[in-house]
């Protein structure tokens, strides 16, 4: 019990050192790393819990593919030069106290909600998918996901479709001067528009562009 | 101190929220890191479906949790594509100079 909570405490320091410092860092560069150890940090906490599967595809997910995403753009764009400073700005620090303001109310608001939390018998009596004891995290999901939430699963792989499609059509950019290759072109291209039988008259020769 | 319960776990959660929201609400330089802030809310946000999960012995919560995941990975993709689009239109992506608007 004990070692559960000193490890607890170890993740869950690391991560919240490492969300402030994802907000705080100077360079976008170093808030993309900030990011990547909270994901993993917070992974740890996902398979300390008994939340394997979780914890694996946030690691496989969010380090692997979005991390790097925003790495790959924070690169692309050039802006780690760009000083991501807080308070800098003097013509716009009126929102500073509110913002503040009201970050501290939703915060107390939320540790309330947590403080006053009861385990309601009638919530534990109302749970559908128990998780079960005898086989593992990943294979009990699996047997929900792909019977009960199969509507739910089919829809999310369409988001991402719609994702994918989505940014390709949004960077995609037509270049001018640049020769591509047209399918249509050369499918319907007809022997009557490139070939050109011509009589040559002895010691006259021809002219070929025509 | 040493039982940890739901209590921790939630409360690991609001204070990474929280941190979201900050710098979601102060940051004024640059808006991948908003993005970012807003992956960190995801992430709280999966804490507390994972640990209620695990706390009250029901598996939905994970299965909420991996859908989620699956919508924080595109919303990222497209929020991307859209800063590299207005970056090549206008040339910066600074908070400040975003003021087409007029907001």
């Amino acid at each position: 019990m004990i070692a559960h909570a000193v490890f607890f405490y170890f993740f869950s320091f690391i991560a919240i050192v490492s969300a402030i410092m994802v907000t705080a860092a100077r360079n976008t560069v170093h808030s993309v790393f900030f990011l990547i150890l909270d994901f993993i940090s917070i992974s740890c906490l996902f398979i300390m819990i008994g939340a394997e599967f979780l914890g694996m595809i946030m690691l496989i997910v969010y380090v692997g593919a979005v991390a790097v995403l925003f790495l790959f753009v924070v690169m692309m764009l050039n802006v780690a030069q760009q000083k991501n400073q807080w308070f800098g700005s003097s013509k716009s620090s009126s929102h500073i106290p509110i913002g503040l303001l009201v970050s501290l109310i939703i915060f107390v608001e939320l540790i309330i909600v947590v403080g006053g939390w009861k385990y309601k018998p009638d919530l534990l009596n109302s749970s559908t998918i128990t998780i079960s004891s005898t086989i593992s995290n990943t294979h009990s999901l699996g047997n929900v996901l792909y019977t009960d939430y199969i509507h739910l699963f089919q829809i999310s792989g369409m988001i991402l479709l719609v994702a994918m499609i989505g940014a390709i059509v949004l960077t995609f950019r037509e270049r001018p001067g640049l020769k591509r290759q047209s399918y249509i072109k050369q499918i319907s291209r007809e022997r009557k528009d490139g070939v050109q039988v011509v009589e040559v008259e002895s010691n006259k020769g021809v002219k070929i562009d025509v | 101190m040493f039982e940890i319960g739901l209590g921790h776990y939630l409360t690991l959660g609001a204070i990474i929220f929280t941190i979201g929201l900050v710098g979601i609400f102060l940051n004024r330089k640059n808006v991948i890191v908003l993005l970012m802030s807003i992956e960190l809310i995801l992430l709280a946000v999966n804490i507390n479906l994972v640990s209620f999960s695990i706390f009250i012995n029901d598996l939905s919560g994970q299965i909420f949790t991996l859908f989620i995941l699956t919508v924080a990975a595109a919303e990222a993709a497209i929020g991307l594509a859209i800063i590299v689009v207005y970056f090549r239109n206008a040339g910066t992506i600074k908070v400040e100079d975003i003021e087409k608007l007029k907001g």
